[in-house]
This record gives structure tokens, sequence and C-alpha cells, in this order.
């Protein structure tokens, strides 16, 4: 067991080297530079060259851009380490890290619930849809439709038909501009009203992908050996249904772990789609206006995100599935 | 008479047609008796062993029936046989050694199954232990998981489970075919064990190894193609059989004493016929070399000395 985690640990840092230097280096790569950008949008006035290269390097000197590749690297990761994710150019003087914490709640209320529900909700649907004719001819197919849409194509026809046809819903923010935040009910179920559509599309493609992994990892166990030998000897469905749901949910807990990635791009573009405040439309107008640091900082926290969850999901397999952890133990 | 069958055809559903893997067996297995089932692969043993206790969806119950203890069998219907299963009827598996629910421990799978139906686990766990002993395997297993166990142990700890409530009738298909000969011999004597303490009442050993029947069986049933062939004590059997489908079987085994260098074994020529279409009438008459024109009516089974059954027109 020590040595199992001691390795993960290990994947796990290498992965978190690997992903920084890329997170680094991203930014870096595209054409333009933020400063420019920067000081045309403050309208900067400079009337002869030197006054401009004065401005302009007082900037670079602020944000340490003037300094040699590898210098700002090792800079990086040494404020990586003191938490400082460094002052966002876009809304200077504001630190990125303060733009994060505005914008990460709007996200995890949005991510956090659709995972779990999906997951719990396509994964109970596909085993009861598994060898049950009517409800398999009907679940399949929608199923298979919702989890070959693109989250943000979805995320489209939902505002098109709930917010722009009907107005049941509102088509974008994450609540009326017109309250004041506030701890009151008003306002809770105002941010539930705009949180619903964007949660929705999120929810509805990742269902169907469950569901149609669930329906048929039960077929295929309940072709197993142990699911015939409890039918040989009369034990009712609902046992050999049971065993084989809860070894079906095996494979399906390693689909998690490799989906979250994807589930993470998915809730940046659906929430650009509604306006949601989140980290993905923070994302987008950190690329819109080069903010390296920004940029840099949001995909930091995203990978952690997705590191640290990617983490628990591996642990939880290995306390669900008693091979992987007698295989760790030794047999006796 | 403990089981008694009578013209039991069970066929296998294909794209093609039906596979008559069982077309009309008529046998009976005493109180106490150990049957052996014996024939080549694809003969229809494992069939008629498990059409006795489980229909798979492929399988297709087509005429006859299955009495038990003067009781009859619904092998057709799934749930009505569920009160059957297990109690009266049960089976040792082929695939003994997948039979248990990896991420289970044995004893809480144990227990769940016989819970389900309506025996107290608790009180039946004293015997349970006294079996697994019996066995040759501590109550540790029971706070394993299968995969904690050899293939061996996993085959005696099915053994146990499956035999738990006393079944009438048990069904042992191919137990000992995936066993080295030691561990055959082994496993053969603890079957002849639970029968004579009275855990099971008869049986019925599905082997395509003669070998080992002689060594446990009471009388051997030998099959061919679908049709019953032979059943006899097993001594009569393998010295004195008449149907010349089971003198030839026994006459290509090879016998202790003898050496083979100079003589050959020699198999039966030719290969059995295909069960989607088969051939009317006696269905070894191919490969038979005794054949004459009466064989192109079905022999009937039908008893030529005491306890004695043969299926061949030249017995009559």
């Amino acid at each position: 067991m020590r040595r199992y985690f001691a390795r993960k640990l290990l994947t796990y840092s290498l992965t978190f080297i690997a992903a920084v230097t890329v997170d680094w280096a991203i930014p870096r790569l595209m054409p333009g530079n933020p400063i420019d950008d920067l000081l045309a949008r403050i309208g900067t006035r400079c009337n002869t060259r030197e006054q401009c290269d004065a401005i302009s390097s007082y900037f670079y000197n602020v944000f340490g851009l003037h300094k040699p590749l590898w210098v700002q690297y090792l800079t990086f990761w040494k404020a990586l380490f003191q938490g400082n994710l460094g002052i966002s150019v876009m809304s200077f003087p504001e630190p990125v890290s303060t733009l994060i914490k505005n914008a990460i709640p709007y996200t995890l209320g949005l991510l956090v619930p659709a995972i779990l529900l999906s997951f719990w909700a396509g994964n109970k649907v596909g085993a009861l849809a598994a060898r049950r004719k009517i409800l398999d001819n009907t679940v399949l197919p929608l199923s298979y439709t919702l989890t070959a849409t693109p989250y943000q194509w979805l995320a489209m026809v939902l505002a098109w038909t709930f917010a722009v046809t009907w107005r049941f819903f509102p088509i974008s923010g994450g609540y009326d501009p017109l309250r004041t935040p506030s701890w009151s009910f008003g306002f809770a179920g105002d941010l539930l009203y705009h949180w619903f559509l964007p949660f929705a599309s999120l929810f509805l493609v990742q269902f169907g992908g469950w569901a149609i992994g669930m329906r048929n990892m039960i077929i295929y166990e309940l072709e197993s050996d142990y699911a015939h030998y409890l039918e040989a000897l009369g034990a009712p469905r609902k046992l050999v249904r049971k065993y084989a749901y809860r070894n079906a949910l095996l494979p399906q807990i390693s689909g998690l772990a490799l989906a979250i990635g994807a589930i993470v791009g998915g809730a940046l573009v659906t929430e650009i789609v509604f306006g949601y405040p989140g980290v993905g439309s923070l994302i987008l107008s950190a690329i819109n206006n080069k903010d390296y640091f920004a940029i840099q900082g949001i995909f930091l926290f995203i990978i952690v995100g997705v590191l640290i969850a990617n983490f628990i999901v591996d642990i939880m397999y290995v306390i669900i599935d008693p091979r992987t952890r007698i295989g760790m133990q030794g047999g006796s | 008479m403990s089981l008694r069958v009578e013209n039991l055809k069970v066929y296998y559903r294909t794209l093609a047609g039906d596979v008559q893997a069982l077309d009309g067996v008529t046998f009976g297995i005493a109180d106490g008796e150990i049957m052996g089932l014996a024939g080549e692969s694809g003969c229809g043993k494992s069939t008629l062993g498990n059409s006795l206790i489980y229909l798979s969806g492929r399988m297709k119950y087509v005429d006859g029936s299955v009495e038990l203890d003067n009781k009859e069998l619904p092998i057709a219907d799934m749930h009505e046989m569920d009160r059957f299963r297990y109690k009266e009827v049960s089976i040792i598996p082929q695939y003994a050694m997948s039979a248990l629910n990896p991420t289970r421990k044995i004893g809480k799978m144990a227990k769940e199954i016989i819970e389900s139906r309506g025996v107290d686990y608790h009180s039946i766990l004293p015997e349970f232990t006294r079996r697994l002993e019996l066995v040759g395997l501590s109550d540790d297993v029971l706070r394993m998981f299968s995969l904690e166990l050899s293939g061996g142990m996993k085959q005696r700890a099915v053994m146990v489970l499956s035999t738990l409530l006393n079944p009438s009738l048990l069904i042992a298909d191919e137990i000992t075919s995936a066993l080295d000969v030691s561990t055959q011999k082994a496993v053969a004597e603890m079957l002849v064990e639970f029968r004579d303490r009275g855990f099971v009442k008869s049986m019925m050993v599905v082997t395509h190894d003669l070998s080992i029947l002689h060594q446990i069986a009471d009388t051997i049933l030998v099959m061919y193609a679908g049709h019953l062939a032979e059943k006899a004590a097993a001594e009569v059997i393998i010295n004195n059989p008449r149907h010349p489908y089971t003198r030839l079987l026994i006459s290509s085994l090879p016998e202790v004493g003898v050496t083979y260098a100079k003589k050959r074994l020699t198999g039966i020529a030719g290969t059995p016929p295909a069960l989607l279409h088969p051939p009317t009438g006696c269905r070894f008459k191919e490969r038979c070399p005794l054949a004459f024109e009466k064989c192109v009516e079905q022999p009937p089974f039908i008893e030529v000395d005491k306890g004695h059954f043969v299926a061949c027109w030249k017995e009559i």
C-alpha cells in the first residue's frame, strides 16, 4: 500500500511539474505582447520615442518581463510556492488570485453537483435499462445522442429553447444584475435560477455517457460466471443485479478519473455560452487581453484541481476494489 | 427412484436453426446412486446436466418431463424452478474456479446467497465450517476474497457451498477436468464422501474421463450425439459393454500392464454428426462397424439385462 501511494505521488508530482512548465510557456507562445495591449487600453499618450520606451519599460519592469526567459521561469516557480500567482494585466492592479477566488465558487458550484449527480443518476438508470427491453430501447438511443453532444452545443440549444423561445430561464449571468448579492433566500433563489441551465447542459451530456457505460457493463457482468452460479442456485434477481452493479461500478470509477479533465473543459465552454461568471468566462477574457498572469494562474488552478480530483478517484478505487487492494498487500 | 427423466428434449437456438443437443433421453437415478455421465465433447452431457437446474437463454425446452423425489421439476419455468434450485437440485459448475464473486468475501457472499434462499446463515454456519474443514479448508477462507485462494481451494469452497443445503440431487459438471491427476482423485473421493455422509442423496457426475467414473461412479450412462447409448453399473460398462460405441470407446483407452510400443492405440474412425441436422435413426451408424439396414430406425433404449440399458438393434 505504501509503495503504491509513493508511486502515485511521484507520478502526480511529475505531471504537476510538466503541467506547470507548459502552463508557463503557453501564453508566451501567443503572438503579440500584453504590455502593448495594456498601454493601448489605458490610452497612454507618449509624444517622443523616449517617452514611449520609458513607459513601456516601466511596465516591463513591473511584470518582470524584461528578464531572460529562464529567470522568468524560475521566478514563476518561486512565486508559485509563495502562493503568489502574479498581478493581473487586464484588471491591473488586482492580483490574479483574487480574480480566481471570485470566480471559483461559481465553477465549483456547477461542476461538483453536475459530476456527482450525473454519475449517480447515469449509473442507476443505465443499470436499470440493462436487459429490460422497453427501457433499454428508450434510454440507449437517448444516451448515445446526449453523450455525443458537445457541451457548448447542448448549452446553446438549451439557451435557445428555454431562455430565448420560452423564457423559462435567464439567458446569461450568475445572478440578476439588479440585485445586490446578500445572504438571503431571495438571492439564493436567483442564483439557483441562473445556475440551472448551465448545470443542466453539463449534467445531461455526462449522464448519457455514464448510462451507456453502466448498461453495457451490467450486461457483461450478468453473463459472467459468478452471476450464472448465483442464478443456478436460485438466488433472486435482486441479489444477482446487486453484485453485477457493484462490480460494474469499478470500471465506471476509473472512467470518471479519465473523464474529469474533459468535464472541466466542458464546464469552461458552457460557462462562456451562458456568460456565467466562473473560471471559464475568466479564461476567455484573460486570453482576449493576453493577460499572461491570469492565464497562467487560472490554468494552474485547473491543473491542480484536476490532479486532486484524479487522486481522490484513484484512492477511492483502491478502497472499493479488493483486487487492487489485495494485489498491493500481497496475498496471504 | 430419486430422479426420473422422461423423453427430455432440449435444443439450442441458433440463427441457422435448432441444434438438437439433447434429443429425447429417458433414464433414472436411484437414491444414493452416483451416476457418471460420459461421452465426447458436444454429445449433450453438459446440456443434460444444466437442463436439470438452469436453462440458459439459448437453451430451449422442447419436450419431456423431469421428476425428482416424485415431484415434477418445472425446468422450463425460470421462476417456478427457483424453489427447487439449491435446496433440491444443486450444481457444481464447470466454471467452479470463477463461480465466486471476485469483490465479495466468501463468507459474506455465502451469507447473502443462503439468506436469499430463506435459510438462517448463523444456524448453518457451524455445519458450513465443519464441511470446509472436511475438504481441508480452514474457516479463514470465509474472511477471504476468492482471488486469495488457489484454483483447487476455490473449487473445494464451491463444492461445499453448493451442497450446503443438502440437495437431493447434485450435478457435478466436469469438475475434475482442469485438475492434475492427484487432485482429481482427491476431488472425486470428496464427492463419494459427500454422498456417504448424506450431504447429497444422489449425484450426476458429468465428465469425459471414464477412469474417474470407474473410481467413484455406481453406474455410468454413455451418451452419443444427443442420444443415450448405454447405461449400466460402472463395472459392467468398463468390462462388459454391449453398445458398439461404448465398446470402441473403452477399447481406445490404454490399459495397465500393456506396452503400446508394438500395438498402436486405436481411436474410433470418423467424427460425430453435426446436431443442427442430425441423421435419422441411430446416430452412431456412420461410424459403427456393425451397422445394418435396421439402423435407419432409431433403436429404443431398453433394458437388456438387469439394470443394463442399451440402445442398439444388435442387442435386442
